[in-house]
């Protein structure tokens, strides 16, 4: 078993290994009808762009990916120096007319943004070219390793039941060098995945054919990403359910969140795209989905006739509706624990790394200032994108909607989302995200502390402050504080993962959807002692 | 505004600390020679397993104390001058106090076997137990084998600790059936079980002799009373459960038995000084509880009774219905009421008892086979609701009541599959009743 487990790892490695290798591989030129073709389907006015690409990448030269990168943004940045200056040179000349005209030919857009779409036609070389081997030596001993790594645990851990063994003795869950590499290593990649996406083409060429087949399209960098979402679900839902193979309420969560993100967040969007819908993730509620009020979408959804209308009242509904109805019923934990992408990915690749999460006062007190924050800032932006797309006006007070849109997608959307949001993982524990920023979590935390059916209630008189369920809440929250208390925890932060029940020697913690009567019990004195002693404390 | 002093941190003097600090404004001083800040000694075990770093058995954050102006000092007592109200510390410093609260736990048994305080020997109790397990027993290599003593909650705590580190463990239990004494025989057979299966080699009717030590003093192997047997080993745990950790007291004036002897009051002879948790020792027991219970749960009550009767509320200590947990490595053991092993059995108990096919679930009732009156049921496998049982054991519910409405009381997770209705059944078909399962009522469970 232990050999197994070793070959795993060992093959897991090499998987990586290939994969973080692919991206140097492969040249990338243009022929000059492909460049034509491209810049007549772009549409570009520039007379500067056709002969600073020809030059610059129309090359017999095997480019790497990152020459490739710097020679196209350079040559973009040629084109539109040249505009900028002519732009400056009319301005000076109060010569408007001529000034206003240069405008047309400026190229709008992120330069590895235009790179990588112009790295995509023109790759070559061992991802490209033979996607199927690539495939194979990257993703599948990937899934191969870490499954042989994982599966042997089903004899290892031994018989069912909470093995915690040696969490904090492990470099890899202990912020030991491996947890730090691990968070090098994703921090890298979504730096990577956001903002060069260029620099990652060739892992995108893995998984072309995958995409052609789900929706007809070459593969994004977002397709890749999903791809690449759903197989470490998959694959770390596996682990969850060898670990947590007494626990029934764990079996469960973990294949409702695996469904929720293969179906929901997966395959239906790409399926739409096959039929000529929007693409759209029918679980991801408003203000999670922070774009759904964003001009583009709203015209969007507006112009694919009653589908796209279909959409826009079930975003609507799902989000005033649903959300709450669901919360006062069974908490926040229904969508947080069972439904969110985040929340899964949090739930099976975060799961070894829950119990690095900061369970001090002042994280407490953080957490609660950023989170609002976020939502507030949120709302704002909705406030505002509403405002613009009603009046067409294209700013409000004198702040551009587009300003505001651009440093929430920016610092919430993709740094606090996705680089901290899943790269802090090994260090900061796996909610940074649902913790700190979501502002979907701070609207149904507010549902789920003053109106709903959930607690965690404590067990009488049984808790023994060993401290368990507060070491593993990947929350932050100090369960203890209140379990030994005897009280029972209602926060708006706890989205009802189980685990501090799971987790508890000695049987003292239940998620329950009770009566809202008596959910919050402050006590005085504990059970065991006896009732005159209660009497005695109310007379007080 | 009066000084109190507590001696110990465990959890009994840091209850009553707390609650004197929410009654009072008393000027409060904790001593302890064992760690600076309050930590949760059933949660040591979890420190060695890797579960938990020895910080997050700290329930309070370290600004806890002064924030709440309890001053913690660092000290070994050596005497208790009473009549100077004064404590004397090993090196020389002395501190006053207006009232004394004696909360110093326990120490692990020894029964004078030769060896017993060999290096490599140590009980599972204080911090430095823990440290000295990391030295003797880091990993089985160090530790070929590990040999403990005594088959209590302790004993096979450390054995689940030694087996989380793959260090081969022999379990010596003087009974002919592990925790015979306190559990019924169906009990006590699954955990036998389930301790062999946990491959430790669990020793029954089987005593210590003694340990053998190697030319450095160190243990080399122990010896088996019965057979003979010599067992090469490098760490033995001597888990033979606990006394009163009081022999700083001997000269004090303080009356002591095997522990200090309290009256209702938690009073000691002495006007002033009080003595709570494992180390309070009752003059009469409390209705059928021991004199001296070395229990969690209790010295928390005892701290929180303590703390009224400091704080002008003179308060006796009467602990409600009895109640208890633990854990048998994977098994999860509740009880609530009296349920005694046949041993123990009272004349007018009779069990009912059920047992899972396949899985370790197992649950008996003890009722009064005249009355069928509800004494006491333990739990194995299976979680319980403590405010139910509680409410029963005060309206001495019947035997058949708590059957109706076990449904209530059943506290495991979510999505968990129940067993009411087999558990119902089986007590249908051996007492010809007819008992119908009623469903769960929030109704019922809240109104307590």
């Amino acid at each position: 078993m232990k050999l197994i487990k070793q070959t795993g790892l060992i093959t897991f490695l090499l998987g990586l290994t290939f994969f973080i290798g692919t991206i140097f591989t492969g040249s990338f030129n243009l022929t000059q009808p492909e460049l034509d073709t491209f810049i007549k389907e772009k549409g570009y006015k520039s007379e500067i762009i056709k002969d600073e690409l020809s030059k610059a990448i129309v090359t017999d030269e095997a480019l790497n990916i990152f020459q490739f990168s710097s020679r196209v943004i350079n040559a973009y940045e040629t084109s539109n120096n040249h505009y900028d200056a002519l732009i400056a040179k009319y301005d000076s000349e109060k010569n408007w007319d001529a000034k206003g005209k240069q405008f047309q030919y400026k190229i709008s857009g992120k330069p590895h943004s235009i790179s990588f779409e112009l790295a995509k036609k023109s790759g070559k070389g061992f991802a490209a070219d033979n996607t199927g081997w690539a495939w194979f030596l990257t993703f599948g001993l990937g899934i191969i390793g870490a499954l042989m790594f994982i599966v042997p645990d089903i004899i290892l851990l031994g018989k069912p039941g909470i093995k915690n063994d040696g969490i904090f003795l492990s470099a890899v869950t202990n912020r030991g060098w491996i947890g730090w590499f691990t968070f090098i290593f994703l921090v890298t990649f979504y730096i990577l995945l956001y903002f060069y996406p260029d620099f990652i083409v060739n892992w995108v060429y893995l998984v072309d054919p995958i995409s052609k087949s789900l929706s007809g399209n070459p593969s994004g960098q977002w397709f890749l990403y999903g791809f690449l979402y759903c197989t470490v679900m998959t694959v770390m839902a596996v682990r969850m359910y060898i670990k947590y193979r007494h626990n029934k309420y764990q079996i469960l969560r973990t294949t409702s969140v695996l469904f929720f993100q293969i179906v929901f967040a997966f395959l239906i969007p790409e399926i739409l795209v096959r039929f000529q819908m929007p693409w759209y993730d029918f679980k991801n509620a408003f203000p999670l989905d922070y774009d759904f009020f964003f001009r583009w979408n709203l015209e969007e959804l507006l112009a694919s006739g009653a589908f796209g209308l279909f959409i826009l009242v079930w975003g609507v509904v799902l989000t005033i509706v649903v959300v709450p109805v669901m919360v006062y019923f069974f908490g926040k934990r229904w969508y947080c624990s069972w439904v969110c992408g985040c929340g899964g990915l949090a739930e099976t690749l975060g799961d070894p790394y829950r119990q690095n999460s900061s369970k001090t006062l002042l994280s407490w007190r953080v957490e609660r200032i950023v989170i609002h924050s976020v939502l507030v800032f949120v709302l704002v932006m909705t406030g505002f994108a509403l405002y613009t797309f009603f009046t067409q006006e294209s700013q409000v007070l004198g702040i551009k909607t587009q300003t505001i849109q651009d440093i929430y997608g920016f610092l919430i959307g993709a740094i606090f989302a996705g680089v901290i949001g899943t790269g802090f993982y090994p260090i900061f524990g796996n909610r940074v995200w649902c913790r700190f920023g979501c502002p979907l979590a701070a609207y149904l935390g507010f549902v789920q502390r003053f109106k709903s059916r959930f607690r965690i209630t404590t067990n009488g008189g049984q808790c023994i402050s060993c401290g368990n369920c507060s070491t593993y809440c990947e929350q932050g929250i100090d369960v203890r504080a209140y379990a030994q208390k005897g009280e029972n925890i209602v926060r708006s932060s706890c989205v009802g993962c189980g685990i501090c029940s799971a987790v508890c020697p000695r049987g003292v913690l239940k998620l329950e959807n009770g009566p809202e009567e008596g959910r919050i019990n402050p006590t005085e004195i504990l059970l065991g002692n006896d009732v005159d002693l209660m009497d005695l404390m109310n007379k007080k | 505004m009066e000084h109190i002093v507590i001696i110990g941190n465990g959890i009994s003097g840091v209850t009553a600390a707390r609650h004197i600090r929410k009654n009072s404004d008393h000027k409060i001083t904790i001593v302890s020679a064992e760690t600076k800040y309050f930590f949760s000694r059933t949660a040591l075990m979890y420190v060695y397993m890797g579960h938990m770093k020895f910080e997050h058995t700290q329930p309070y954050e370290n600004w806890f104390w002064e924030k709440n102006r309890i001053s913690l000092k660092e000290g070994f007592v050596a005497k208790v001058n009473t009549d100077k109200k004064q404590l004397d510390f090993t090196n020389g410093e002395t501190l006053s106090f207006d009232r004394l609260i004696i909360a110093t736990g326990s120490k692990s048994n020894k029964f004078g076997w030769p060896g017993q305080d060999l290096e490599g020997t140590l009980g599972m109790y204080h911090k430095q137990d823990l440290e000295k397990l990391e030295k003797y027993a880091p990993d089985n290599k160090t530790c070929n084998r590990a040999v403990i003593v005594g088959g209590g909650l302790i004993g096979i705590e450390l054995a689940e600790m030694l087996r989380s580190r793959k260090i081969p463990v022999t379990f010596l239990v003087r009974e002919d059936s592990f925790w015979n004494g306190v559990l019924p025989a169906q009990e006590s057979a699954m955990i036998n079980e389930h301790i062999k299966e946990h491959h430790i080699d669990l020793r029954l009717s089987t005593n210590l002799k003694e340990i053998k030590s190697d030319e450095n003093g160190r243990v080399k192997s122990i010896i088996i009373e019965e057979t003979g047997e010599e067992i090469p080993c490098n760490v033995v745990g001597l888990t033979a459960g606990v006394t009163p950790n009081i022999d700083f007291l001997k000269e004090s004036g303080i009356k002591l038995g095997r522990g200090v002897k309290v009256n209702r009051f938690l009073e000691t002879n002495i006007p002033n000084i009080y003595a709570i948790g494992d180390c309070a020792e009752q003059h009469e027991a409390i209705g059928q509880r021991r004199n001296i219970e070395a229990v969690w749960y209790t010295g928390r009550m005892m701290g929180e009774t303590l703390a009224q009767t400091i704080c002008g509320n003179k308060t006796a200590y009467k602990p409600g219905h009895w109640f208890n947990s633990a854990k048998f490595l994977d098994i999860e053991y509740q009880t609530y009421g009296w349920v005694f092993s046949e041993r123990g059995k009272q004349e007018n108990e009779a069990y009912f008892q059920w047992q899972h096919p396949t899985d370790n679930k197992c649950i008996t009732i003890s009722f009064d086979k005249n009355t069928k009156k509800f004494l006491g049921i333990n739990t194995f496998g299976i979680r319980m609701r403590h405010e139910v049982f509680d409410k029963w054991l005060t309206e001495n519910k019947s035997v058949e009541y708590v059957l109706e409405f076990l449904a209530d009381a059943n506290f495991d997770p979510e999505f968990f599959k129940l067993h009411e209705a087999e558990i119902v059944a089986k007590f249908n078909q051996e007492n010809n009743t007819n008992i119908q399962l009623k469903k769960k009522s929030w109704k019922r469970i809240f109104s307590i």
